[in-house]
């Protein structure tokens, strides 16, 4: 629990009108360093590598963020958290895009028979495109309208799928790095996505048990 | 008074000995001018390379020359990939996973006192110090291309010679049909060494032909300098036609040997890395093209084209026959 008077500040600085432009300004920092870097050139050896794996490192990391959203708003009360939740998630988009762009751009320079070869050769590329490809459809399901077009029910249904996203993602990192067994940084990623999973788990168990007390 | 220091076991010279990168600089433009003149536009590009042929000094360690070598095909035409690059941008698990990690953890490294230890099939077995190593025979300056199994390649000028010199000084005897080249593996200074990873010290070899040919270098230095520690100083082996992990880096043993060694990457996965990991757009790895490769700095950087990956490297015309005959599909 915070003290009373940060959580205070906190939840009026999200309140204000300023809390989404400064949000997104935040999130377009990765983007804005990565291009300051082909500017400048100072991207290492490997440029096209670099960028690559820095969006998918930055697709990650959003992807954590905003999964954290509802944990954090619970176990802090600070329900205003919720109005952010949304950006985050397409920012997770964006960055899956710009991941998919780099690998298909820098790495295969458009060619399509080279792509789909490179997908049978390489499982992983295949459970990445399909984890891009989920996260696309919450994308474009994520206005307001589109929930009263779906119903609540059946948007917050297909919207869980981002689970699925999750668990898809990891499997495209453990693969990508098993070819050097270098699994220390999957291990965070399975760690902090895994425990925001948990926290969910644990939380509906309880609600029912307490359902079931109640009856 | 200042003294010379005789780290790496290299005469350093006073710093007002070495001579300023931008009179350097000058130099090789003035070089360059009078080879443009004389021979005129249509050999500018050999003029060029011959002008070139002692690379220019990136001006970090000490100097360490080698005159132009002429061996065949040991001086390649490509452009010379740059120093920053070929010296922050490699593998050697020994210092880490990430290709950044050698330059970031190989200054623990102790390359002094060094010692080579030739041993087994040979008639002259012994320690070798570098500094005996050093003096085996005239250093020459080879501009090899460099192709790394994961798809990427730079082009780089060694200094050192062929290690055919010493295969010759040492004898090996009749049954010697193998080359077994260990690594240093030193817990102590090498974090990779400490966690892990593959089955250390690393291990890796030649058949006895192919450690033969002139083209396979002892190498001690790049960029007419010594080698840098994250590139396997203070002597490593060079294999232009095969994949750059067949090179190892600093060298402590030198086996002859009658049956194949099993090197350290056979050991950890041989399904996808073979004995002879010879260069090979054909042959793919299991999980990746082995057809095109990524040439580091290439003119239009992050637009450039993927290179079409050549037959043993583009040394075909000088190995080819040490594997007349074997079906390369599945000794790769």
């Amino acid at each position: 629990m915070l003290p009373s008077t940060l959580l205070a500040t906190l939840r009026a600085a999200l309140r204000s009108r300023g809390a989404k432009p400064v949000l997104f300004l935040i999130c377009l920092g990765p983007v804005a360093w990565l291009l300051r870097g082909i500017w400048l050139d100072d991207l290492g050896a490997n440029p096209a590598e670099f960028l690559i794996r820095s969006t998918g490192d930055w697709t990650l990391r959003a992807l954590c963020l905003v999964l954290a959203v509802t944990p954090l708003r619970v176990t802090l009360s600070i329900p205003e958290l919720a109005r952010l939740r949304r950006m985050l998630g397409l920012f997770t988009g964006f960055y899956a895009c710009l991941h998919l762009i780099c690998y298909v751009w820098f790495d295969m320079d458009w060619n399509l028979p080279d792509i789909t070869a490179d997908i049978v050769k390489r499982p992983f590329i295949l459970v990445g495109f399909t984890g891009w490809l989920l996260l696309s459809v919450l994308s474009a399901t994520s206005f307001n309208e589109a929930i009263r077009w779906m119903g609540a029910k059946r948007w917050q249904v297909v919207h869980r799928s981002v689970y699925a996203v999750a668990a898809l993602a990891l499997l495209h990192f453990f693969w990508m790095r098993a070819g050097k067994q270098n699994f220390a940084e999957v291990a965070v990623y399975v760690a902090i996505l895994g425990s925001l999973l948990g926290w969910r788990l644990l939380r509906t168990y309880r609600a029912r048990r307490n359902e079931l007390h109640q009856r | 008074m200042t003294s010379r220091s005789s780290h790496f076991g290299f005469i350093h010279p006073h710093s007002h000995e070495i001579t300023p990168k931008d009179v350097y600089m000058q130099r090789r433009d003035i070089l360059r001018g009078m080879a443009l003149g004389v021979s005129g536009l249509a050999g500018a590009g050999w003029s060029d390379r011959q002008a070139l042929a002692q690379t220019a000094k990136p001006g970090v360690l000490p100097a360490l020359a080698g005159a132009p070598s002429s061996v065949a095909g040991a001086v390649s035409m490509d452009k010379v990939t740059a120093y920053k690059d070929a010296s922050s941008y490699n593998n050697f698990y020994e210092f880490g996973y990430d290709k950044a990690d050698p330059a970031r953890y190989a200054h623990t490294l102790q390359t002094s006192p060094w010692t080579v230890e030739v041993e087994g099939l040979v008639k002259r077995p012994g320690k070798y110090t570098l500094e005996d190593l050093l003096k085996l025979s005239p250093m020459e300056e080879r501009i090899y291309r460099m192709r790394c199994v994961e798809g990427w390649s730079m082009v780089i000028p060694w200094v050192g010679y062929s290690l055919l010199e010493l295969i010759r000084k040492v004898e090996p005897t009749g049954n010697a049909k193998f080359v077994e080249f260990v690594t240093q593996a030193d817990p102590k200074t090498m974090p990779g060494v400490r966690s892990g990873g593959l089955d250390w010290p690393y291990v890796e070899g030649l058949r006895l032909d192919e450690a033969m040919h002139p083209l396979t270098l002892l190498s001690f230095g790049m960029y007419g300098e010594v080698l840098p520690k994250q590139n396997g100083a203070p002597v490593r082996l060079v294999v232009p036609w095969k994949y750059g992990f067949k090179s190892g880096k600093s060298l402590v043993k030198i086996r002859f040997v009658e049956k194949m060694p099993v090197t350290a990457w056979v050991k950890a996965a041989a399904q996808e890395y073979g004995f002879y990991s010879n260069v090979n757009p054909n042959v793919d790895h299991p999980r990746w093209s082995q057809a095109t490769e990524r040439r580091i700095g290439e003119e239009g950087g992050l637009l450039a084209k993927k290179r079409k990956t050549l037959m043993f490297n583009g040394y075909e015309a000088q190995v080819g026959q040490l594997y007349a005959g074997m079906d390369l599909k599945k000794l790769f």
